[in-house]
């Protein structure tokens, strides 16, 4: 009776679609309604069904009606059960689309259709049939954008999507990225120790982070401690405690942690186990005044110890035999031998490869660090090297210039056009403060070198003192334009910023023009004069005071250019010149003074040694500085006039 | 017949005169023991002037007289400071853990007393073990022997390598700045074992001397100050009254010349660097625990220029001219740094000492190298009306007896 009238119901029900359905035949719905106790229901256990049905149907509108489901846009009219695509109206109707087709069906009043709210678990479940349907978009972004979900948060799920996803990809990029993306999964996520061997190996000497992130975790141990070596773990080595490795401390608190051995008391808990049994002035019948000592305080615990008030201390031929009497082992958290071995020996030689990577990325950093010591040093090697004028305040004009690409970008907005700008207005202004110093100052005291020296000193306080009162003492920014940010990327180790690449590119630009202005021009030929011999050279009709004054012009220029360089990657501070200074001066002496080859060679030795110093103890830069320092104190001893000394008449003395 | 040592220098004689006289007048004006005029923060400031002035001398000595200009006796000076806080700092957090443990339970064995200084000292900078610099720290004796023998050591090996390589002038200069650079930078690291960029503090509280007031120790340090600063005199004016004294001047006016006379001068110059540096290190010791602080940031090379800048102001070559120098900058430095000195007002503009002072001071600065060389001292010689020999060319050198012939022709 029950069964006519059912089958009656679902007849009645049959024909009522189809009345109502404005396109009768609906294959996705079909699926849905076979399914709909399931669909209605949805729960992370039983909706894997479902979807691998809709998966298999292979039917066009399975990838959108997943994505409205998940984002819970699918509502079921109550009426006849069926499932439709739905917009909340303004007038708290809601219309309704027909999933086959999205034309609209008719608004309906809310308590006439459902919401479908699958739960996050059933969500997610959603989510990661979707990946396939991502990753196979005709969209190359939207693969794209597939992949990248994938590499934030891979999951074994994703690896079967992944493998059915290479078919059809006609971006070789992509290709590339999907495969080496699932070999990546493999390794963490396949079933076949085979297969996860294979993929293990196609990483050896891969230089990629994902890469090392995926094998690490395959070579991570726990340390462990028990009776017997166990048979069926898949262990990495056998410790003996007392060595390098696990202290015999270390090795007695793996047992109490393990709890194969008591707890040794520690020299608190004794102390609070003495102080729990003080009776009237003493413990145990010491006086408490004399447990001032840790072998008296050992003594009171031991007789409390024999009284039984107290659990008795564990001795050093306790610890011995415990000890002796386990074994200590690091066991890999991967039960698979062949996976850990070959995890280990790609990331053997990974290492190998980083670090050869590494010492070229140290190269490239020390010959940028080199570029900003020898843009910063090679005004000072013209002033201090040519004309053998100390010039304190030589850091000051470095923060002048730094100072007036600051100013020229206030009032340029287009960060390009102001550098291109600053560059020279720059050199204008450090020229001219140049040229006043040198007529004002310097002039009056060539004969006395170390006066110099204290008289540009106050020049130098003055400046930066003047140059707090007018910007502050806060940092100032000096923006690079758009296209020198990021940076030129090799590999994942091997990566160097373009200001950097900028700066070095400067330095080399100097470097030749100066060299062509000292041996090629009529002007470097009278300076080379004028240095080597004032006398012979105003004899020849050469005037030395011009010439000087130029020459100080010229370097103090180049300072002002180096400012806005050194501005760009650093902030612009009153102190930013007095930073430099120092490192400067050292370059220019070991580099050997009155040679801008000297200087080139100081500024390549100081700025490698001081990364490679920084990369043998990296987690500080000051000790680095230090023994770099320290180390040129030694250089001097042994070449006091530097790498490239001038012999004969023009090394003066 | 051979004079005597005061009668051959007078002007030491008036010196410590006018020294004892100043002492006096202090401490009579002073809080702690006379009718409190002088507070206990100005007996201080007076205090450290003192020992300002007496590495002044020490610079005097080095740069005026030996011609080598030193950029990095400040390094010394603290380095002295150090040695002596180490001991101020350990005693009084030894003192201050014992009586915090006087009333536990049990009495403290030596090693927890050991973990509670510490913990105390060096949990600023995230440590617990006493490094063992410290070795010392909890005997006096031993760390005022340090305070002569760490920075003479220093001395000693940096100006042995400086010298045998015949590093002189600027280059020299240089690689001292380079010193104490470097270990300015050593010190400012954590791990160095003197606690960071937050130094050693708490220098002003003597262990031992918890009841005494402030005002009285500020007058004992001025006293022991001002007796530290006349003996540094009179050893240097007895170094370079003598035979020595001619020596070290004819190696600062021509290097070259003394040495094929057939003197070693790697080894005068050597010493007096290494004594100079022991005078620093002696004004440091007595400085700091009247500053009460030090940090590294006290021996970065700008310190050291600036103590060549006192020398330089006061007259170099002369050694009260040193110390006119040191008292004279320091004191006019803090009045106006300090906020007391009166603002201008431009009108459009007011003038605040606080932020122009450096300004002014680096401008008189270059005014006094190109228009004074002789510093302030050299008025004393227009009054005494001591008149340079009359030389063809420009007076050149700072000091009377330099003559720089190979200047003069140029």
């Amino acid at each position: 009776m029950t069964r006519t009238v059912i089958l009656a119901l679902r007849a009645a029900l049959f024909w009522l679609m189809a009345a109502i359905a404005v396109n009768a035949q609906s294959p996705i719905q079909d699926l849905l309604q076979e399914n709909r106790a399931a669909v209605e229901k949805a729960s992370r256990k039983t909706i894997d069904g479902v979807i691998d049905e809709l998966l298999a149907s292979g039917l066009p509108q399975t990838r959108e009606v997943l994505a409205k489901w998940r984002e819970k846009e699918i509502w079921q009219r109550k009426e006849d059960g069926l499932f439709f695509f739905a917009k909340p109206l303004p007038n708290k109707n809601i219309q309704l689309f027909d999933i086959e087709t999205g034309d609209p069906v008719g608004e309906f009043d809310k308590k006439a259709v459902k919401q479908l709210k699958p739960n996050s678990g059933v969500r997610s479940v959603i989510a990661t049939a979707l990946v396939r349907y991502q990753l196979t978009d005709p969209d190359p972004r939207k693969r794209a954008e597939g992949l990248r979900a994938i590499e934030r948060g891979p999951e074994a799920s994703h690896l079967a999507a992944l493998r059915a996803a290479f078919e059809g990809e006609d971006d070789p990029a992509l290709l590339a990225r999907k495969q080496r993306l699932e070999r990546l999964l493999t390794i963490s996520y396949d079933e076949d120790s085979a297969a996860r061997v294979a993929a293990i190996e196609s990483f050896t000497g891969d230089l990629g982070v994902d890469a090392r992130a995926a094998l690490n975790p395959l070579t991570s141990t726990t340390r462990k401690a028990a009776a017997e070596l166990p048979t069926n773990a898949n262990i990495k080595a056998v410790i003996k405690p007392g060595t390098a490795r696990l202290s015999r401390d270390q090795a007695y608190a793996l047992l109490v942690a393990a709890e194969l051995a008591p707890a040794r008391i520690t020299a608190a808990e004794k102390k609070d186990a003495l102080i729990a049994n003080i009776v009237e002035g003493s413990v145990a019948g010491t006086p408490i005044h004399t447990l001032d000592t840790d072998a008296a305080r050992t003594q009171a615990y031991a007789t409390l110890a024999a009284a039984g008030t107290v659990p008795a201390e564990v001795t050093a031929a306790d610890v011995d035999a415990a000890l002796a009497a386990h074994v200590f082992f690091d066991q890999y958290d991967e039960p698979d031998a062949n996976v850990t071995d070959a995890a280990q020996e790609a990331l053997t030689s990974i290492s190998t490869k980083v670090g050869v990577n590494q010492m070229f990325d140290l190269a490239l950093d020390g010959l940028s660090l080199a570029s900003i010591y020898f843009l910063a040093a090679i005004g000072l090697a013209i002033t201090f090297g040519v004309m053998g004028v100390i010039n304190m305040a030589h850091g000051e004009f470095i923060m002048m210039g730094a100072y007036t690409g600051y100013v020229v970008q206030q009032v340029i907005p287009d960060y390009t056009v102001s550098i291109i700008v600053a560059l020279p207005l720059a050199f204008a202004i450090t020229f001219a403060a140049g040229v006043a110093m040198e007529r004002l100052v310097i002039r009056w005291l060539y004969n006395r070198p170390l006066e110099t020296l204290l008289a540009t000193f106050g020049i130098s306080i003055a400046l930066q003192q003047l140059a707090k009162n007018i910007f502050g003492t806060q940092a100032r920014p000096l923006t690079s334009p758009a296209w020198l940010d990021g940076a030129l990327v090799f590999n994942d180790v091997v990566s160097i910023s373009y200001i950097r690449i900028a700066i070095f590119v400067l330095s080399v630009i100097f470097l030749f023009l100066l060299l062509f202005v000292l041996n090629k021009t009529r002007l470097g030929l009278e300076v080379r004069a004028v240095t080597q011999n004032p006398r012979m050279a105003a004899s020849m009709g050469i005037n030395p005071d011009r010439i000087n004054m130029l020459t100080f012009g010229l370097g103090s220029g180049i300072a002002g250019i180096a400012g806005v360089a050194i501005g760009l990657y650093a902030k612009v501070t009153s102190e930013l010149g007095a930073d430099y200074i120092v490192q400067s001066f050292m370059t220019v002496v070991v580099g050997g003074v009155g040679n801008i080859w000297g200087t080139l060679l100081g500024a390549t030795m100081i700025g490698s040694l001081q990364k490679g110093i920084e990369w043998l103890n990296p987690s500080n830069t000051l000790a680095a500085q230090t023994y770099m320092i320290i180390f040129i104190i030694i250089f001097i001893q042994f070449r006091p006039k530097g790498i490239i000394a001038l012999k004969g008449r023009a090394a003066g003395d | 017949m051979e004079r005597s040592f005061f009668a051959r220098n007078p002007s030491t004689l008036i010196f410590i005169t006018i020294l004892a006289v100043f002492t006096l007048g202090v401490t009579l004006l002073s809080e702690g023991l006379g009718v409190d005029v002088i507070s206990t923060s100005m007996v201080k400031t007076l205090g450290k002037t003192l020992c300002l002035c007496l590495i002044a001398i020490a610079m005097d000595l080095v740069w005026g007289y030996c011609g080598i200009l030193s950029l990095g006796h400040f390094a010394f000076f603290g380095l002295g400071g150090y040695m002596i806080g180490m001991w101020l700092m350990y005693e009084r957090t030894k003192a201050i853990v014992v009586s915090a443990t006087a009333g536990a339970p049990l009495p403290p064995t030596p090693q927890e007393i050991r973990d509670g200084i510490g913990t105390q000292i060096f949990g600023v900078v995230g440590g617990a073990e006493i490094p063992p610099i410290w070795y010392f720290a909890d005997s006096l004796f031993a760390q005022l022997a340090l305070v002569v023998l760490i920075p003479g050591l220093l001395a000693l090996v940096f100006g042995w390598l400086a010298f045998r390589s015949r590093v002189t002038g600027v280059y020299l200069s240089i690689l001292t700045q380079a010193m104490t650079l470097a270990l300015s930078l050593y010190l400012f690291q954590n791990d160095s074992g003197l606690r960071g960029n937050n130094g050693l503090s708490g220098l002003q509280n003597l262990p031992g001397a918890e009841n005494v007031p402030q005002s009285l120790i500020s007058i004992y340090f001025l006293w022991a100050s001002a007796a530290a600063l006349a003996l540094g005199y009179l050893l240097a004016a007895w170094i370079v009254g003598g035979k020595f004294g001619s020596v070290i001047r004819g190696i600062r006016d021509d290097e070259a010349r003394v040495r094929f006379l057939g003197y070693h001068v790697e080894g005068y110059k050597l010493f007096v660097f290494t004594v100079t540096a022991i005078i620093a290190a002696i004004a440091g010791a007595l400085y700091y625990p009247q500053a009460g602080i030090i940090n590294p940031a006290e021996i970065a090379p700008i310190a050291s220029i600036y103590l060549a800048v006192w020398v330089a102001i006061g007259g170099r070559g002369r050694l009260y001219g040193a110390v006119i120098g040191a008292a004279f900058v320091s004191l006019v430095s803090t009045w106006f740094t300090g906020g007391q000195a009166p603002d201008i007002p431009l009108g459009f503009y007011t003038v605040k000492w606080v932020d122009w002072w450096l300004v002014l001071l680096g401008l008189s600065f270059v005014a006094v190298t190109l228009f004074a060389p002789k510093g302030i001292g050299g008025l004393f010689d227009m009054l005494s009306g001591r008149l340079a020999p009359q030389r063809h060319g420009a007076d050149l050198g700072p000091d009377q007896g330099s003559f720089r012939e190979k200047e003069a022709e140029q």
